[in-house]
């Protein structure tokens, strides 16, 4: 299997200007959506990759419309099947850098089978899950990520559903990169982003994001200064789970269940705490499980894998094998078979 | 060793006979009517077979709903028809013969398994306690029924065997089929050498293969020596043109036409399909051409399938779905989406009857309408329907060259009957098959104002192909409507009028790259059957008769049904009236009509099964006669 070619002395250096196309971008002035497209374009320049080797595919919806803004090769396809079609530009050549851009009802509602599957097969495709709670293009119905009780258009007494929980889908479906971050944070969405792109497999990334107009607010407790620091908490690969204003709070764990405790009260230390370990799935499990205000909800890179090898890896390896043992395949003998006969 | 003579047999010369092989599900007829046809084919019959099974793998022991049949007509003369009405048939069980016995021709041979008719079995399958249809005088009157105790005579066979009691059941099919073997003075070294194979080298189980092959010759034997048919029966070789031969059903036919087409491309297949009966053989057949560098992948659903394929194209390779009915509703938006894109995409459709999942293992030919018209607004795609098994092979490598020539979505409309069904196929060269062509842009291909990736090809109409990985022609493709040069999303009405148009006049085009339609018999007259796909076998032989009866009849058959090749208004005009005969209830009939303002006289039979011919001729006298 060929790889990107993240060497290539012959690559152009990009700015974020060249992956920036002539279209007006149509969102709502104060969407969410902007943050992600800035931070998308800033981070392809350093990617190693060449701009005609970047394919972004997306569905419906208001994030879907991203492909328009990528000056790269894009297909704003139908609703849901945003992977479906990824799978098959990946499929088809394997050294393009394949991104899949989306929002929660594509992405998890109508779409939601090909999400489970695609992360279960491992297509080595990175997935920006634009999570507003809302559908924002249909005009405000509730979405899958809606919590219960939300009034909407289509819920005016209160949606009966219960909410849908992005985390805990890729850890079911195994994963094996799985990150979360807030449109706002355009560090983190930095960092997450290119070790998503980087990362070889499916990466899945969550992103809080605000619908200004239909869900204003949605994701304030998590994005506003006063309180993110009590209402998030950013996991580091070997660095226990500390949080708070003052880094004055953790968690650990009491009798196998995660506890948020005072560091330095009741004889609780750093050492007590829980150490992040990104390749521990039983961790993943658990930060799936984390929501406000119980616990912090935890942003960054929750679980990273990449010893799992791709679905695309192991489908041109069964190709590569079979084509080594008939270097020249026949098609003669396959069309007149094992068993003809001769009429003379 | 038996040989071919018989000793004290007389043996009548055949031109055709059919043959049906029934029983349980589980008693292996499929197997045992494909080695009949294996035997016969190598003997250098024509012969055409309907494989005919229960969605039900397993279904209960003994019931008629668990009844598998395999039918098989073979010829000394050219013949396209698995046949009407069965000469002989062999019935494992009780239930196979409740089911199958009202085809069977009065006179006709039955053979029996009678160890089978217990009372228990015979409950099961629902006969009224105390009738045995062994002891009806009726069935004894009508038909020549053979009574064998094959359980018992297969079990005495392998006595010495050591094998257990499961094995040597499971050999009374080859027992049945050494019979047939004698009574239709047929080689069984083919099947020996095939059990051989498939018990002893693939599966390393000798001991296996050697009771099979020993039931086979007890059957074989029995036939001989046992003195219960008065005549045995001879069905010399059909004539047929010098060359390579092999047998084919059309979903074996489709996969290689594929191939070839890719081959021919030079292109990788991409196909992306989930499992649903009949076309699945298509999946399993191409997931073992690796080595030709054909790509398959078994989708999470119908939609994922579709969605795939159109990744693929989108990439560079040649995006191929196949499924049935059910499957085909699923995929229409994508379809729209592959459509608006105008990009290549074959949908391999292999028709089922339904609606919903109805009769899953059943031919129809009723998806036409919804090849036509099954996606929401303008949305014209390119429609191509094989006529026969091997037609499958041309059909597929059409449906790659129309679909990449005119960047358009192309559905192929095989159907139950050709997919299961075989025949002899003379063996193509395949170096005699053109080339398809295929070019992507590049940089330099790039106008003063960049590229446009929906710029025109002026005879053709096609865009261009560009494919991720050219350097300097990056685009966005999307399912908006598209400016009618750049592909940016264009709201403007003029704009979409004419978008509708272009697509709408790019598939009317394709009409100058397909054959004319052709004519059998007079080009004008007082009628013309016109039929299309996977009926062409038993109408063809229809119109034969009709004609042997000393009526003057021609004939058409459709294997382009969008667009329709650009004789067929004049072709049709032709004559005073026009027979559409069709396995649904006047799809073909209403695209005429509303085409061309043509009247048409419909035969329209919608039971899951294909024409009988009889029926046909019947149908079709009396529309001349009338």
């Amino acid at each position: 299997m060929s790889t990107i070619e993240t060497t290539d002395t012959n690559l152009p250096v990009y700015t974020p200007k060249d992956f920036t196309t002539d279209q007006d971008v149509r969102w709502c002035p104060g969407c969410g959506d902007y943050a992600a497209l800035a931070a998308v374009r800033k981070a392809l320049p350093g990617m190693g990759t060449k701009k005609e080797n970047f394919v972004f595919v997306s569905g419906i919806g208001c994030a879907a419309r991203f492909p328009y803004y990528v000056d790269t090769y894009g297909m704003h396809s139908i609703h849901g099947r945003a992977l479906a079609v990824a799978t098959g530009v990946k499929c088809a050549n394997p050294e393009f850098q394949v991104c899949v851009v989306s929002g929660d009802g594509d992405l998890l509602s109508i779409g939601g089978n090909h999400t489970i599957h695609t992360m279960r097969r491992n297509v080595d495709i990175t997935i920006m899950l634009l999570n507003n709670k809302i559908y924002g293009l249909t005009k405000g119905q509730y979405s899958p990520t809606s919590e219960t009780g939300k009034i909407s258009p289509t819920s005016p007494a209160g949606s009966i559903d219960y909410p849908i929980n992005p985390i805990a889908i890729a850890v079911a479906t195994g994963c094996t990169f799985i990150a979360r971050s807030l449109d706002v944070d355009m560090k983190a969405m930095d960092t997450i982003y290119k070790r998503g792109m980087a990362h070889k497999g499916t990466a899945f990334i969550e992103v809080y994001q605000d619908c200004n107009i239909f869900n204003h607010k949605a994701w304030f407790y998590a994005s506003q200064k006063e309180t993110m620091s009590d209402s998030t908490i950013k996991v580091e690969h070997g660095k226990p789970l500390i949080f708070g204003a003052d880094s004055e709070k953790g968690i650990r764990f009491n009798n196998g269940h995660p506890e948020v405790v005072a560091i330095g009260k009741n004889g609780v230390s750093e050492a007590d705490l829980i150490v992040h370990d990104e390749t521990d799935m039983f961790l993943a499990n658990m930060y799936a499980q984390m929501s406000y205000p119980e616990f912090p909800e935890p942003m960054g890179i929750l679980h990273a894998d990449p010893t799992k090898p791709t679905y695309n890896e192991l489908l041109y390896q069964q190709l590569d094998e079979a084509k080594a043992k008939s270097d020249q395949p026949d098609l003669q003998a396959l069309v007149t078979g094992n068993e003809s006969w001769v009429v003379r | 060793m038996p040989t071919d003579q018989s000793i004290d047999t007389p043996s009548q010369t055949l031109d055709s006979v059919v043959i049906r092989f029934c029983g349980d599900s589980g008693d292996g007829m499929q197997l045992t009517g494909g080695q009949f046809t294996d035997t016969s084919a190598l003997f250098g019959n024509d012969f055409a077979t309907f494989p005919d099974f229960p969605a039900e793998i397993r279904a209960p022991k003994g019931t008629t709903f668990g009844v598998s049949g395999f039918q098989i007509h073979f010829s000394s003369e050219s013949i396209f028809t698995p046949g009407d009405r069965v000469n002989a048939m062999v019935a494992m069980n009780p239930a196979g013969l409740k089911v199958n016995l009202v085809d069977v021709e009065p006179g006709g041979i039955i053979i029996v398994n009678e160890d089978e008719f217990t009372k228990g079995n015979l409950s099961k399958c629902g006969y009224l306690d105390g009738y045995n249809p062994l002891e009806d005088e009726e069935i004894a009157n009508k038909y020549n029924l053979v009574k064998v105790p094959m359980s018992r005579l297969t079990k005495e066979s392998l006595a010495d065997s050591g094998m257990g009691a499961k094995d040597v059941n499971r050999c009374r099919n080859m027992f049945a089929l050494g019979i047939v073997y004698w009574l239709y003075e047929r080689p069984i070294d083919q099947t020996k050498e095939y059990l051989t194979k498939k018990f002893a080298e693939k599966k390393g189980l000798p001991e296996v293969a050697k009771i099979n092959i020993q039931a086979l010759q007890a059957g074989y034997y029995f036939g001989e020596t046992a003195e219960v048919f008065p005549s045995r029966y001879r069905v010399p070789p059909a004539k047929q043109e010098a060359g390579v031969y092999r047998q084919i059903s059309g979903n074996e036919a489709t996969v290689l036409g594929l191939v070839t087409a890719s081959q021919k491309a030079s292109k990788p297949i991409l196909y992306a399909s989930y499992p649903i009966t009949p076309a699945s053989s298509v999946i399993h057949g191409l997931s073992h051409l690796k080595r030709f560098g054909i790509k398959t992948i078994q989708s999470e659903d119908e939609i994922a399938a579709i969605c795939t394929a159109i990744g693929a194209s989108f990439t560079g390779d040649i995006g191929v779905t196949g499924t049935s009915g059910p499957g085909l509703a699923l995929k229409g938006e994508a379809m729209g989406l592959a459509l608006m894109l105008e990009l290549p995409l074959v949908i391999v459709n292999v028709q089922r009857a339904g609606p919903a999942t109805g009769l899953p293992t059943k031919t129809e030919q009723a998806d036409l309408l919804q090849a036509m018209y099954g996606r929401h607004c303008e949305s014209p795609v390119i429609v191509l329907a094989p006529r026969s098994p091997s037609d499958c092979f041309n059909m597929a490598i059409e449906a790659v060259r129309l679909s990449v020539k005119y960047m358009t979505p192309v559905i192929y409309l095989s159907d139950g009957y050709i997919a299961n069904g075989a025949e002899p196929w003379k063996v193509p060269d395949v170096s005699s098959i053109p080339e398809i062509h295929i070019t992507h842009p590049t940089a330099a291909d790039a106008g003063e104002n960049g590229f446009m990736p929906y710029a025109r090809d002026p005879e053709t109409l096609s865009r261009p192909w560009a494919i991720p990985g050219t350097p300097g022609l990056e685009h966005r493709v999307g399912s908006l409507e598209k400016d009618a040069e750049s592909g940016n999303v264009s709201y403007d009405p003029d704009n979409h009028d004419m978008m509708v148009r272009l697509r709408a006049e790019k598939i009317e085009r394709v009409a100058q790259s397909i054959p004319l339609l052709e004519v059998d018999g007079d080009s004008s007259g007082d009628v013309l059957v016109l039929g299309w796909g996977g009926t062409y076998g038993s109408i063809t032989t229809a119109i034969q008769q009709v004609r042997a009866n000393g009526h003057k009849v021609s004939s058409a058959h459709l294997q382009y049904l969008n667009p329709f090749p650009s004789n067929t208004e004049e072709a049709l005009r032709s004559f005073k009236k026009v027979i559409i005969p069709e396995i649904n209830l006047g799809q073909l009939s209403m695209l005429i009509r509303s085409k061309y303002l043509i009247e048409t006289v419909g035969i329209n039979i919608v039971k899951g099964q294909p024409f009988k011919v009889e029926t046909l001729v019947e149908r079709i006298t009396e529309v001349i006669e009338s």
